[in-house]
């Protein structure tokens, strides 16, 4: 079965290379400071022994004064998994850097949360909805839409 | 004592015994057999039939349906059902679903339909040969269903094409599909030349 490694443990491998980087970690994942989201995510998919080498899902969440967006790693070389979180505060004009770059996968799922949350990523080749229709207002997924 | 073991044909042998068989079928096979259908060349003329030409036009429409192909959503399955051995929409003329609008004449919509899909499926409705009818199959059909107040559902197939009858249910059972059809038939056997042209 796929080991889901501790995210404190990881966290403590990516704080040595990219101090600052990590505001909080537990058995189960860890958060990383949008900023430093690119970075980290290339860390962990080149470093070997980590080899994340697969990108199982992104999702987003909205907790009213954050969105949060979780992305679910896994390494099919060493049969590993982790839970890499970030935050991204505010209700407009929100962006984070896209990891289409290193994970394909990304692709679809990246403007899907464009599309139903609002969040863009930058660096996406392909910014635009994917769900629903080119001109629809708002974002649907998030709590505040329609209120 | 030890059995002898013999083949009991020869070659030869199996070889007379084939060409045996084949002499005999041939001997009893010099003629055809009759057609069965022979006594109905000379009982056709006196077999004249006088009907109105309605009547005819709507028996011949409403006993070979043509249905498109449009089942967006879970509603599908039913009309799956409907459509297979077990139910057997064969027995109203009905059973092959047309991949090509243009072939048929009926659409049974049997699923949610999103306002992405909506464009399409008005097309679908535009490119089938007149006359046509709708069925609405289902409570999303009707009206959006459970997804009525959705921000991406169509409230309601007749919102964007005419619908001829209403099936409800969240699926409609099968029989209650047919039960619709068989409101359809009706329905089309009240049509008329006079009050059809537009
Ligand atoms: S009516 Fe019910 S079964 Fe039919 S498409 Fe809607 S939700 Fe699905």
């Amino acid at each position: 079965m796929t080991v889901a490694l501790s995210g404190k443990e990881i966290a403590t491998k990516i704080e040595e290379r990219f101090p600052g980087s990590v505001v909080k970690s537990s058995p189960d994942s860890l958060v990383v400071k949008s900023e430093f989201l690119l970075d980290v995510a290339t860390f962990l998919k080149t470093t070997p022994d980590l080899d994340f080498d697969y990108l199982t899902a992104i999702t987003a969440i909205d907790y009213y004064d954050r969105f949060e967006v979780v992305y679910q790693l896994t390494s099919i070389k060493h049969n590993h998994s982790l839970m890499v979180k970030t935050h991204c505060y505010g209700r407009d004009n929100l962006s984070l850097p896209s990891v289409v770059g290193l994970w394909r996968g990304a692709d679809f799922q990246e403007r899907e949360i464009y599309d139903l949350m609002g969040i863009s990523f930058d660096g996406h080749p392909n910014m635009k909805r994917i769900v629903l229709w080119e001109g629809f207002e708002g974002h649907p997924l998030r709590k505040d839409y329609g209120t | 004592m030890e059995v002898a073991r013999e083949h009991i044909y020869s070659d030869a042998d199996l070889d007379r015994v084939e060409g045996n068989q084949i002499e005999a079928l041939k001997a009893h096979s010099q003629q055809p057999f009759p057609d069965p259908d022979e006594w109905l060349d000379e009982k056709l003329e006196r077999n004249i039939l006088l009907i109105t030409v309605d009547a005819a036009l709507n028996w011949a429409r409403r006993s070979s349906l043509w249905p498109a192909i449009c089942f967006p959503a879970c509603c599908a399955f039913e009309l799956i059902a409907a459509n297979a051995s077990r139910f057997d929409l064969s027995r109203f003329g009905m059973e092959i679903l047309r991949a090509s609008p243009r072939q048929a004449d009926l659409m049974i919509t049997a699923g949610t339909l999103t306002w992405k899909m909506a464009p399409q499926v008005r097309r679908i409705y535009d490119q089938m040969a007149e006359p046509k009818w709708v069925i609405a199959m289902g409570a999303c059909a009707i009206s959006g269903g459970i997804f009525t107040s959705s921000y991406s559902v169509v409230p309601g197939y007749n919102r964007i094409i005419p619908i001829d009858v209403y099936v409800p249910g969240c699926p409609p059972r099968p029989e209650a599909l047919i039960y619709g059809i068989r409101m359809l038939h009706s329905k089309i056997a009240r049509r008329s030349l006079g009050t059809e042209a537009k």
